[in-house]
C-alpha cells in the first residue's frame, strides 16, 4: 500500500493521471482523508479529522502573508463576495484580505448600502449575487441559520462569518490553531470561555471546537449570561473565574457586547470586570504559561485590564495574524470541494 | 517493475550532479538549493550537502511547496486532493543563484508552478533545474540544466523514485 501512495504522490501532478485511475480507486477505498465540504456553515457538524485538516492546510497559508509577494494564485478568476447584513470589521477585513491573497475577486455587500433595506429577501439577493457570476458567498446575518438557509438554495460555496448566536465557524478555528500553535495540541488541556455566553457565538463554535479536539472547556460567567441550554452542552459551567483561574491552561476573555444585552444581566460595568475581568491580580494566581485568548475588539478595562491585553501571556494579536491564515485555508477548500463536485 | 538506479547509482549520481554545479558555479554566484516537496526537497539536502563540500563553503538549502501554483487546482477530474504544506526557505532570494530540484522531469507542468512560485518569493539572478530523472513527455517547454539520469521510458509507463528518508529504500524504479 505504501508504494501505491508514493505513485500516487508522484503522479499527482501529471497529466497522465487519468493513466492511473485504478491506483486511485484502490486510494479512495483507503484511508486518505479528501475534504468534501463546500460548505462551512458550523463546527458542530465537523469530525475531529475535518478540524485537524483545515488546521494543518491553514499552516501552509501562514507564510503567504509574511513574503514580499503577498499573493498566491489558487482562486485566480474566482470571486468572492462579502454579504455581511450585520456589522463588522475585522471579520470582514479578514475575509477580504484572505480572498485577495488567494488571488480571487471581492466584492462587498454590506446591509446600508444594499437593496435589503428596500425589502428584498436573504435568497432573493444570494441568487441575484449568484447570477453575477459569484463562487463564494461569506455571509454574516443576526438570525441563526440564515448561512444554512442560503448553502440549500444557492450553487455557490457559502462560508458563515457568523449567524445569530449560533456559529462563527472560522473565528473558533483561528482560535484553536493559536492554542495549537502555542501548546503543541489540545488534548487534555483544560480552557476556560468567560463572559457573556449567552450571545456569544464565538463561544458556541469554540466550545465545539475544542472539545471535538479533546480540551475540557469550562464556560465562565454570570448565571444571567449563561445559555438556557447549557446543561446539554459537553461542558462545566463556573460562576466564579477566581474558582478556575489557577487551573486553566487557556482562558478566552468574551468581548462584552453591549449593543447585544437586553434588561440589566449585571448590575453596572464595575462589578461586572470585579467578578469576570482578567486582572493583574487574578494573572498573578494563574499558570506561568497561561494562553490569555480575546475575540477582538477589547473593552480595555471591563474583560481585561491592559496591562494583562498587552502582556506576555497575550497571543491576542497572533490570533489576528492567524485568522487571515485559517480564512484562507476555509476558502481554498470550499473552493477545492465544488471544483471536485460535478455541478 | 524493473529498477533503473540502485542505492549506489543515486549517491554516485548525486555527487556527479554536484561536481557539475560547482565547475559552473563560483562562491560570488550565491547558489542556494530548493526542493520541490516531496522527493525534491530530500534530493535537495543531499544536493545541497555534496556541493557544500565542494565549495568550501556551506550552502543554504530549502523546501518549495507548489500545491497553491499547480494549474489543475480546478480541475474536476482531480481524483487526488492536493495537500497544501509549507514552502521552508530561511533565506532571501533575490540575487542568488537557484539550482531548484526535483526528482523526476516529466510534463515540465510542475517546474512551470515551481518557477512562479519562486518568483514570488523574490528576484533571483538564475534559477536553474537539477533533477535526479528526466524522461520524455515534456507538455511544457521546459528543460533540465543538470540531469541525474535520462531514462527511456514508454508513454503509459511511470518512473518512481524511492528515498530512504521517505520510502525506505534508495531506487529508482520504472513500472
Amino acid at each position: 500500500m505504501s508504494r501505491i501512495l508514493n505513485i500516487v504522490e508522484r503522479h499527482t501532478h501529471h497529466s497522465s493521471r487519468r493513466q492511473h485511475s485504478m491506483t486511485m480507486a484502490i486510494m479512495r477505498k483507503g484511508k486518505q482523508f479528501r475534504w468534501q465540504r463546500k460548505h462551512l456553515i458550523g463546527l458542530r457538524d465537523l469530525t475531529a479529522e475535518e478540524i485537524h485538516y483545515i488546521l494543518d492546510t491553514a499552516q501552509g497559508f501562514e507564510q503567504i502573508s509574511t513574503r514580499s509577494v503577498k499573493k498566491a494564485p489558487p482562486l485566480r478568476g474566482k470571486v468572492v463576495v462579502n454579504l455581511f447584513f450585520e456589522d463588522s470589521t475585522r471579520t470582514r477585513t479578514s475575509f477580504a484580505l484572505a480572498a485577495s491573497r488567494l488571488s480571487a475577486d471581492v466584492v462587498e455587500f454590506t446591509m446600508k448600502n444594499s437593496s435589503v433595506s428596500k425589502g428584498e429577501t436573504l435568497l432573493d439577493t444570494a441568487r441575484n449575487l449568484e447570477s453575477m457570476g459569484v463562487d463564494i458567498v461569506v455571509i454574516r446575518h443576526n438570525a441563526a441559520g440564515a448561512p444554512k438557509l442560503l448553502s440549500r438554495n444557492i450553487n455557490a460555496c457559502v462560508v458563515n462569518a457568523g449567524d445569530g448566536y449560533c456559529e462563527h465557524p472560522t473565528q473558533a478555528l483561528l482560535d484553536v490553531y493559536t492554542i495549537r500553535q502555542m501548546k503543541g495540541s489540545l488534548e487534555g488541556l483544560k480552557i476556560a470561555i468567560v463572559g457573556d455566553i449567552s450571545h456569544s457565538r464565538v463561544a458556541r463554535s469554540d466550545m465545539w471546537a475544542m472539545t471535538k479536539l479533546g480540551a475540557e472547556v469550562t464556560l465562565v460567567g454570570p448565571p444571567t449570561l449563561m445559555p438556557a441550554d447549557v446543561g446539554r452542552l459537553p461542558v462545566n459551567t463556573s460562576y466564579s473565574l477566581d474558582e478556575v483561574i489557577e487551573k486553566v491552561d487557556v482562558i478566552n476573555m468574551l468581548r462584552i457586547q453591549f449593543e447585544r444585552l437586553g434588561g440589566n444581566p449585571f448590575p453596572s460595568i464595575r462589578e461586572y470586570s470585579r467578578y469576570f475581568g482578567l486582572t493583574v491580580e487574578r494573572m498573578q494566581r494563574a499558570k506561568p504559561d497561561i494562553v490569555v485568548m480575546h475575540p477582538g475588539p477589547i473593552n480595555r478595562g471591563v474583560e481585561m485590564e491592559s496591562e494583562v491585553a498587552d502582556g506576555t501571556n497575550s497571543v491576542i494579536l497572533r490570533q489576528v495574524a492567524n485568522g487571515l491564515a485559517v480564512r484562507m485555508a476555509v476558502l481554498f477548500l470550499v473552493n477545492q470541494a465544488a471544483a471536485e463536485t460535478p455541478a | 517493475m524493473k529498477v533503473i538506479l540502485d542505492a549506489e547509482q543515486i549517491d554516485k549520481t548525486l555527487r556527479r550532479l554536484a561536481e557539475e554545479i560547482a565547475a559552473q558555479t563560483s562562491r560570488a554566484d550565491d547558489p542556494v538549493i530548493i526542493g520541490i516537496r516531496s522527493r525534491g526537497e530530500i534530493l535537495a539536502e543531499r544536493l545541497a550537502e555534496h556541493l557544500s563540500r565542494r565549495l568550501n563553503h556551506p550552502v543554504p538549502c530549502g523546501t518549495l511547496d507548489i500545491t497553491l501554483y499547480r494549474d489543475d487546482l480546478n480541475a474536476p477530474q482531480s481524483a487526488d486532493q492536493p495537500l497544501v504544506r509549507t514552502t521552508e526557505i530561511g533565506f532571501a532570494l533575490d540575487d542568488k543563484t537557484v539550482i531548484l530540484v526535483d526528482d523526476v522531469l516529466y510534463t515540465g507542468r510542475s517546474v512551470r508552478a515551481a518557477l512562479s512560485a519562486l518568483i514570488d518569493l523574490g528576484r533571483p539572478k538564475a534559477i536553474r533545474l537539477a533533477v535526479l530523472v528526466e524522461r520524455e513527455g515534456r507538455e511544457f517547454p521546459i528543460q533540465a540544466d543538470y540531469t541525474g539520469y535520462k531514462a527511456e521510458v514508454r508513454p503509459g509507463q511511470f518512473v518512481q523514485v524511492n528515498l530512504i528518508e521517505s520510502d525506505g529504500k534508495d531506487e529508482v524504479v520504472v513500472e
